[in-house]
């Protein structure tokens, strides 16, 4: 077990410290000169040139840049943000709370909505499993800018049930995920019609083995056989697949939040990319990809506690 | 059960089962009668397509999906094919048990064996101590070392041999009168096999539990059962006591079968395969349905379909059961 | 040589028997719309009633007419010319996209598979280590600093889905290059190379191509999101992606069509390749069986 977390978490870092040097290295991979590309057009007088290079390192050899960049990113120093005049660190502080407030209740419309359809496919066959399969047809085929688009003009335009885009932020959690519900819908259907289609082949999967058989031939209940068997058996490719979604939940906030006017890490990456406040984008590059490694690592970590068979250093006695 | 001494603890009459048109031009069971009674093992050999899985199965209520049947299949003089819901799932996990083929995918691979031992039980109300004590002395009997410590082990601990004995105890979890066993020792090594075959011998005679043996091998029923049915193309062909099917065996099927055992006595003719293949579920036949691969076979053989009649100590289905076969 | 090579047990399906048609009205529909959808974006020029930039600020937002078939959007700018061009850059990034991974994922994938050990180590590494990064994340970072267009998004989008199509050919290779008659070629004294071009190659086209269908579905979903967030290619071009986020405020204002016609647009789209890629992925899972 040791050896197993051991190996993984070599292989984290291994993720990070690449995505690092390739954060920090585009940088110089921009056409021209460094400081040109920092300063994108402002006026540039020799103080702030000299003031980029210092904040920058640029006079330094690209490997002790490296070795500085990294080191105050370790220390929490990411450098600061251009277009708000304030220190990264602080402003991603500000914007997190508000885009994990929406990856969260989204991955629990996915989770919920993907997993409830996928059930209801898989243990009723017929009309229901056929809705079920074009609806996540359709589902998985539309991007969520284009969502965005139907349900505000649903939901928000036509019904009035819920805001539209802009508005600021609400105030209490009642009127805060009230307002959220539109774009956590956007994020969440794609995905969820997805994790529909893993959870219907799992569940399907399982039913058609040998041992669920068994079971009923004991006498043990249908109920109880599609809990105990079915269902806990499926749970494997549902969690694993599940989890990679995280990451692409995380990474569509950037479009979603665009859509919505939702002030979070994603408006800001699209922001600062169009602003070109570089310091920033490197930010949130770096924490997403951060991000998007450990659920990785719970991911892997939580499977052999559902299939034993996985378990690292597991053999047959 | 409060039923009579002396009724058979299976009997199946005249049991056919068909699917939709579609699936199958031929019936996949005809007529299929056979008693089992208690303390008595009973064998069903046949090819593989021969219908033996499926009837077996239906002892159990489990009928392929679309089946449609006739006759009845009484377990302790109750009909499975009419039972309810609840009343099949009592009967499931009180009165009648099955081994499977392959031990490895008869049990959930993903739970303890403990559980897979207690399920049954806990389904038909035991609480759980009782069930876990039961767990225990169950593995005990089948020969497992430590059985506390195997009920908290998973099936991929297990051997196939080990876990095969774990099927059994499960089977025997409930105390069922009747024990149906589709070819238990299948899936296992020849030496595992022959440990299986005891245990199940040795828990039968026991218990007084009645045994339906379910295999293609002619040889290994022989050493196990008291009296066996020959099945082929959904019909029973031959039954007849095991040593009787031995030494006269009336229906050229049979005598095929026992012509392609090898042999490892000294002068054995060397074996002989049955010629042609098995009838498939596309073809439907008019007279029987082992005239095609069948060497006696005269012109009536297929025109009219032979109906059981007595011969000896069973009957065959033969036109010419009579006459006496050369092996 | 010619005489033994009759011997060799000789597997080699190719595309041709992979019959297009014939696999259900759904399948049918999907290619149909797949094949309407080329000369559309080919002859757009030709097709399109108006200039899909021309500006007539006096007829915006005008409802369907006989003038304009899907009405204009905001700047009074006729949707269906706009639609037909925007296919052109809505197919080709897709289509450059699913030419440059398919190339390099069989590339690195066969490479692994046939080579093994530390090449495969390395090459699968690699493929783990692009597969962990998004790649709408890349592409945004590439954005960032080469500025927007089509070239970034494209380029990103290429690394990003080389490994789900690498991964891919090395797992299939692996199992082809276990089976007989590939050693069966090995030991006539073939080359490596030769064997891969004339026979492994053939054997996994149909696999790899059923993936690339669906990869282009994802492409062009994956493109469209960027230039929806203006990192793809710049205005006043019509594009899909850009023309509903140009739609966005007309929404709030009632009118769906400006940004209802080109989201309608990305979506058949992405259901009709993902339709044809499953049904070729289906018709090979049951000739293997």
């Amino acid at each position: 077990m040791t050896r197993f977390l051991l190996g993984r978490l070599l292989g984290l870092a291994a993720v990070l410290f690449v995505t690092s040097v390739v954060v920090f290295g585009t940088i110089h991979l921009a056409p021209g000169d460094p400081v040109t590309f920092l300063l994108h057009g402002r006026p540039a007088t020799p103080e702030t040139v000299a003031a980029l290079r210092a904040e920058h390192h640029l006079d330094d050899p690209l490997v002790t840049q490296y070795g500085k960049w990294l080191g105050g990113v370790l220390t929490g120093d990411l450098g600061r943000s251009a277009q708000y005049h304030q220190d990264v660190t602080a402003l991603l502080g500000s914007r997190l709370p508000g885009t994990a407030l929406l990856v969260g209740y989204a991955a629990l419309l996915v989770a919920v909505l993907g997993v409830g359809a996928g059930l209801l496919a898989a243990l009723r066959p017929g009309l229901l499993d056929r809705t079920v399969l074009i609806g996540t047809g359709i589902a998985t085929a539309t991007p969520s800018f284009v969502l965005a688009i139907a349900l505000v003009s649903l939901f928000s335009v036509r019904l009035g049930w819920f805001p539209g885009p802009g508005g600021g932020v609400a105030e209490g959690i009642g009127a805060r995920l009230h307002q959220l519900t539109l774009p956590a819908l956007a994020l969440a259907l794609t995905f969820a019609g997805l994790l529909a289609r893993v959870t219907r082949s799992a569940v399907l999967d399982e039913l058609g083995r040998d041992h669920v058989e068994v079971a009923r031939a004991r006498g043990v209940p249908g109920r109880t056989v599609v809990r105990r068997h079915v269902l806990r058996n499926a749970l494997g490719p549902v969690v694993t697949v599940g989890g990679t979604m995280l990451a692409g939940l995380l990474i569509s906030t950037s479009i979603v939040e665009t859509a919505f006017d939702v002030p979070g890490l994603g408006s800001l990456l699209v922001q600062s990319v169009t602003a070109q406040d570089f310091a920033v984008v490197q930010a949130v590059t770096l924490l997403s990809v951060a991000a998007f490694v450990l659920v990785n690592l719970a991911v892997d970590l939580l499977v052999p506690l559902i299939d034993p068979r996985l378990s690292p250093g597991e053999g047959s006695s | 059960m409060t039923t009579a001494p002396d009724t058979p603890v299976l009997e199946i009459d005249g049991l056919g089962l068909r699917l939709p048109d579609d699936r199958a031009a031929r019936p996949i069971l005809d007529g299929v009668s056979l008693t089992v009674r208690a303390g008595e093992t009973v064998g069903l050999v046949g090819e593989s397509g021969s219908g033996k899985s499926v009837a077996c199965r239906s002892v159990l209520g489990l009928l392929p999906r679309g089946a449609r049947t006739t006759g009845r299949v009484l377990v302790g003089g109750e009909d499975v094919l009419t039972m309810g819901r609840a009343r099949l799932a009592a009967l499931r996990a009180r009165e009648v048990a099955m081994v499977f083929q392959d031990p490895r995918a008869s049990v959930n691979p993903l739970r303890r064996v403990g559980d897979f031992l207690t399920e049954g039980l806990r389904a038909s109300g035991t609480p759980a101590a009782e069930a876990t004590a039961r767990a225990e002395e169950l593995l005990d009997a089948v020969g497992i070392r430590d059985p506390r410590g195997a009920l908290r082990r998973h099936p991929h601990q297990f051997s196939g041999g080990m876990l095969q004995r774990v099927v059994i105890a499960a089977a025997l979890a409930a105390e069922p009168a009747l024990l149906v066993a589709d070819e238990p020792t299948t899936a296992l090594d020849v030496t595992t096999q022959a440990e299986v075959v005891s245990i199940l011998a040795r828990l039968r005679a026991e218990r007084g539990t009645g045994m339906l043996f379910v295999t293609h091998d002619l040889e290994l029923a022989s050493a196990v059962c008291d009296r066996v049915y020959v099945m082929y193309a959904g019909r029973i062909v031959e039954a007849r006591s095991t040593g009787d099917l031995f030494d006269r065996p009336r229906h050229p099927y049979t005598a095929g079968l026992l012509a392609c055992t090898p042999r490892i006595e000294a002068g054995a003719p060397a074996p002989r395969p049955v010629p042609g293949r098995p009838v498939s579920l596309a073809e439907a036949p008019p007279g029987c349905s082992f005239a095609a691969r069948c060497a006696h076979a005269v012109a009536r053989c297929t025109e009219e379909k032979p109906e059981p009649a007595r011969h000896g100590d069973g009957f065959a289905a033969c036109h010419r059961a009579d006459e006496g076969i050369a092996l | 040589m010619t005489t033994t090579l009759t011997t060799v047990p000789h597997r080699r399906p190719g595309l041709r028997r992979l019959r297009l048609l014939g696999q259900g009205p759904l399948f049918a529909a999907s290619v149909a719309v797949l094949v309407l959808l080329v000369p559309a974006a080919l002859l757009a020029p030709l097709l399109a009633p108006y200039d899909p930039e021309a500006l007539d600020l006096g007829a915006s937002l005008v409802g369907t007419s006989g003038d304009h078939l899907l009405g204009t959007d905001q700047s009074g700018r006729d949707i269906l010319s706009r639609l037909l061009h925007g296919a052109r850059t809505g197919l080709l990034g897709p289509l450059l996209v699913v030419g440059v991974s398919t190339l390099l994922g069989t590339l690195v994938g066969v490479v692994a598979a046939w080579r093994g050990g530390w090449a495969d180590t390395l090459l699968s590494r690699a493929m783990d280590l692009v597969f962990s990064v998004p790649g709408l994340m890349l592409a945004i970072l590439l954005v960032a600093v080469t500025g927007p267009g089509m070239t970034a998004p494209v380029v990103a989008m290429s690394v990003a889905y080389t490994p789900y199509v690498g991964r891919l050919v090395r797992g299939i290779a692996r199992q082809e290059k276990a089976r007989s008659y590939i050693e069966a070629y090995v030991v006539q004294g073939w080359s490596g190379w030769t064997v891969c071009v004339r026979h492994l190659l053939p054997n996994i086209a149909p696999t790899v191509l059923a993936q690339s269908a669906m990869n282009f579905g994802y492409a062009l979903m994956d493109l469209a999101a960027l230039s929806y967030l203006g990192f793809g290619v710049q205005p006043p071009t019509a594009d899909w992606g850009a023309m509903i986020n140009e739609g966005q405020g007309a929404v709030l204002q009632g009118a769906m069509l400006p940004a209802l016609a080109p989201s309608a647009c990305i979506v058949l789209a992405v259901v009709a390749f993902g339709i044809v890629g499953e049904g070729i992925a289906d018709r090979i899972a049951r000739r293997e069986k």
